[in-house]
């Protein structure tokens, strides 16, 4: 007798089967479009050289016996989350000038939703959310097992123009209770690749401020987007100018392409700072509830290089060729394609941002895709643009 | 007024967004004048200051101290003869074959690589296990044993048929209790440490035992109890696995010490193993954090024995979708280091000789403090400093004799009076002797 014989199979969760079917095809000109992970122009992942000279510099410094393998504290590596915050936020923002901003190391933008979460569930009672419809496969997850009791949908994607849906957001959001937590994506919305205008996040703003809606953003991808990180962070920043208090998830898997490591940031930012000694004792408590204190390899990366001068130049790069390569890709697909005659509008694939593009293809044409072409997507049609190189743009088209 | 909004409109973008890129904004910037009205509108003005971490505080009092004779038994985690933080020659030596491997940073799976379940596993288990060859277990990585245990309790809390009650030991680990409630358990006890005798209260445990609620959840620590330092004989374990079977009682053990409480990585897997032996389809949680000094790197594995492998790959697509929520997938950097020096038989040897050291250690402190006592010429029976084991001894001091330790020598502990062994050294076993006598006398 056993005590789990009432425990059914989960259903595989689709991003992971994707990859697991990729590697088991055999066809010689597949292409995985899945899993959001970079890849170089061979279509190999790369690790980042600062990656590489942060590692070796912490390998001396452990035989230095300058840093060790003991517990980070329960919040994180200090040093870490200040600089995580500070370039979320910008070294000379007013919340940071005026000590009502402070970051909590999580594990990575997934651990950084799910303390937010857990802590607007369990501090405020909060029970309403709202995520865009489409988002990221997880949101929904994170927040319902976080808590939040009440899922909600604010329209984003418009599938007759390939668009955006603001008019459906904005109306969405109106209809908002009061108090619900609204997550944003605060660049490169995964899966769509649709961000707002300037104009457009003023009017969300708006929006938020009147119906008193809770920002919390998702940044996953601060400098992958556009290439420069003060521009990919507009959106938050503007925010936290327009007086909100907002939580905001930072997760540094893709801009230094630490996916395995696990480093992230949760930014909040109050209003009043004589009340953050309360909330972080009480964050204190989820956190060890969870998983005690955070790990170190990745923060520590994330620390020496944002800190040295030098490295955080050569970063930038980095963060450059990534977002290059994906804006050049973007650009050789949708000219093969309109080379080509292909039905329908392509200029969305160019218009979109980061590294997801909502190609507007229907699930059954993901099917044949997948089936015919092996050619491995998502079955909403999201592609990941870091699966497209040189030698397969043209096969891809 | 300039801020970074200036600079930020007028950056130029080779983007194009769905419209009016660049414009600049009018904004208001913020007015910060009544503190009153900015709490009365803020979301947080309701949040209450959580209760202050006892050993945490241990340590912050510690620091503050300027008596250079002060001694920190607070939190547990190993340190030398010379006080310091100990990376272990064998985790010292895997770092340096894994940085010259060129691996990459991609995401692991979920549950972490399947090759460290199935070593964690083993290790527990024994080479050669049946479980582990037939392929009924589940074995995923976890954020050390706090999220091995937070996992464990998730997955029992959601598919768990019987009474969702995990019945921990009097006293547990502080954390434990929290871990479950969070998760949606309900927590109980049962009997364990015997104040009178500063050793395990068996009947008291039996008896406790028996009367637990059918298909509940026992918590049962497999090795060197946190914090007394108190474990069942071997003996006793066996009537215990029995009498847990008898109730139909549902065992999850908690084995954050193997190698480091005797030494001997089997000998400290004994109960885990006896009720295998007995036919329990136990739950497991490990950690990777004393046995490897890996504390900050948080390797941990959850393990749940099932009745095949049919079931198994059920109960393991459910822990993954518990899981993805939480943290998607863990870090590899701790995991990577054990799977390297599991595999690899210089390092498996050297590894066994790295936490026999350290076991040895505190084994040797243990004796040094009970003989040091009797030096002072103490009358009371301190047998119990060297019959307990692992990291921690409940030495019997009361909460009074604690606070004088702590004003009138600088030696830091907790208010139960447990102290961590592995902060004792040859140095200053003397001095906490001394200590500990004249507040006890």
């Amino acid at each position: 007798m056993s005590h789990f014989s009432a425990v059914g199979a989960a259903p595989p969760i689709e991003v992971y089967q994707l990859s697991r079917d990729c590697q088991a095809d055999t066809h010689s000109q597949k292409i995985n479009l899945g899993v959001g992970a970079y890849r170089t122009p061979e279509g190999k992942p790369w690790i980042l050289p600062v990656v590489k000279k942060a590692e070796a510099q912490l390998a001396k410094d452990i035989d230095a016996e300058t840093i060790n393998h003991e517990y980070l504290p329960v919040l994180g590596l200090d040093s870490f989350t200040s600089a995580a915050t500070a370039m979320l936020l910008g070294k000379d923002s007013p919340a940071l000038k005026e000590e009502r901003a402070f970051g909590i190391q999580a594990l990575s933008g997934t651990g950084a939703l799910r303390n937010g979460a857990e802590f607007l569930v369990q501090q405020l009672k909060k029970t309403v959310f709202y995520f865009s419809d489409p988002t990221w496969g997880n949101h929904g997850l994170v927040f319902k097992n976080a808590g939040f009791t009440d899922a909600r949908t604010y329209r984003y994607w418009d599938k007759s123009t390939c668009g955006f849906n603001f008019e459906g957001l904005i109306e969405d959001l109106q209809n908002a209770p009061e108090g619900a937590v609204i997550i944003l994506h605060a660049c490169a919305h995964n899966p769509t690749g649709i961000d707002p205008s300037q104009e457009q996040w003023g009017k969300i703003a708006d929006v938020m401020q009147e119906k008193k809606l809770f920002p919390f953003f998702d940044c996953a991808y601060q400098g992958f987007a556009s290439g420069d990180l003060d521009q990919d962070a507009w959106a938050v920043r503007f925010f936290v100018e327009r007086g909100f208090e907002l939580f905001c998830s930072q997760s540094f898997s893709k801009n230094f392409g630490l996916y395995n490591e696990r480093a992230g940031n949760l930014t909040v930012v109050v209003k009043d700072k004589s009340l953050i000694e309360n909330m972080k004792s009480q964050i204190t408590l989820i956190v060890r509830a969870m998983y005690s204190n955070p790990p170190a390899h990745g923060s520590r990366i994330v620390d020496l290089v944002l800190k040295d001068e030098q490295l955080y130049t050569e970063w930038r790069g980095s963060i450059k060729i990534m977002s290059s390569r994906i804006i050049e890709m973007r650009h050789g697909l949708r000219e093969r394609l309109e080379k080509l005659n292909t039905p329908g509008q392509w200029n969305h694939i160019t218009e979109q941002i980061g590294m997801f593009s909502f190609t507007g293809l229907t699930p059954e044409m993901c099917q044949f895709l997948l089936k015919e072409k092996h050619v491995y997507l998502l079955k909403n049609g999201r592609i990941s643009m870091c699966g497209v190189t040189p030698s397969n743009l043209d096969y891809l088209a | 007024m300039a801020t970074c909004w200036s600079k930020m409109n007028k950056s130029s973008s080779i983007l194009k967004r769905s419209s009016l890129l660049g414009q600049s904004i009018p904004w208001q910037p913020i007015k910060m004048g009544a503190p009153l009205s900015a709490r009365a509108s803020s979301w947080w003005s309701g949040v209450e200051m959580g209760p202050p971490d006892p050993i945490l505080g241990v340590s912050e009092a510690f620091k503050k101290d300027t008596n250079p004779l002060k001694m920190n038994l607070g939190v547990g985690a190993y340190r030398d003869d010379q006080g310091k933080p100990f990376v272990l020659p064998s985790v010292r030596e895997a770092e340096r074959i894994i940085a010259q491997k060129g691996l990459n940073k991609e995401y692991a799976p979920i549950g972490g690589e399947p090759e460290f379940g199935r070593l964690s596993a083993n290790l527990a288990f024994g080479q050669g296990n049946e479980i582990v060859s037939s392929g009924r277990n589940v074995s995923v990585q976890t954020i050390s044993g706090t999220g091995a245990l937070r996992v464990g309790a998730t997955y029992l809390a959601k598919w768990f048929p019987g009474n969702k009650t995990v019945y921990l030991p009097r006293p547990s680990w502080g954390n434990h209790t929290p871990i479950f409630k969070q998760s949606g358990m309900n927590v109980d006890g049962y009997r364990y440490y015997d104040p009178t005798t500063c050793g395990f209260d068996f009947n008291g445990a039996m008896e406790d035992i028996s009367r637990i609620p059918e298909k509940s959840v026992i918590m049962l620590h497999a090795c060197a109890h946190n914090p007394t330092g108190v474990d069942p004989k071997d003996e006793q374990w066996k009537e215990m696995s029995q009498l847990v079977k008898k109730r139909n009682l549902f065992a999850f053990f908690d084995m954050a010490y193997q190698g480091f409480a005797s030494g001997d990585v089997d000998r400290d897997a004994f109960a885990v193993r006896q009720f295998l032996e007995d036919g329990h389809n136990i739950c497991l949680s490990q950690s990777y954090a004393k046995n490897m000094g890996l504390y900050g790197e948080r390797v941990g594995a959850f393990t749940v024995v099932c009745k095949d492998k049919e079931e198994a790959a059920r109960v393991n697509s459910q822990i993954k979708i518990l899981i993805r929520p939480m943290y998607s997938n863990p870090p590899v950097n701790g995991s990577r280091i054990v799977s390297e020096i599991l595999t690899n038989t210089a390092l498996n040897k050297q590894w066994l000789e790295d936490v026999k050291g350290m076991a040895d250690r505190i084994i040797t402190m243990r004796q040094e403090l009970k003989d040091g006592l009797a030096n002072e010429g103490s009358s009371k029976n301190w047998e119990h400093i060297v019959d307990q084991i692992g990291m921690f001894c409940f030495t019997g001091m009361t909460p009074e004799q604690v606070e004088k330790i702590t004003t009138e020598f600088s030696v830091y502990m907790t208010k139960d009076g447990r102290i961590s062994v592995a902060g004792i050294s040859s140095s200053n076993v003397g001095y906490l002797a001394k200590a500990m006598h004249a507040v006890t006398k």
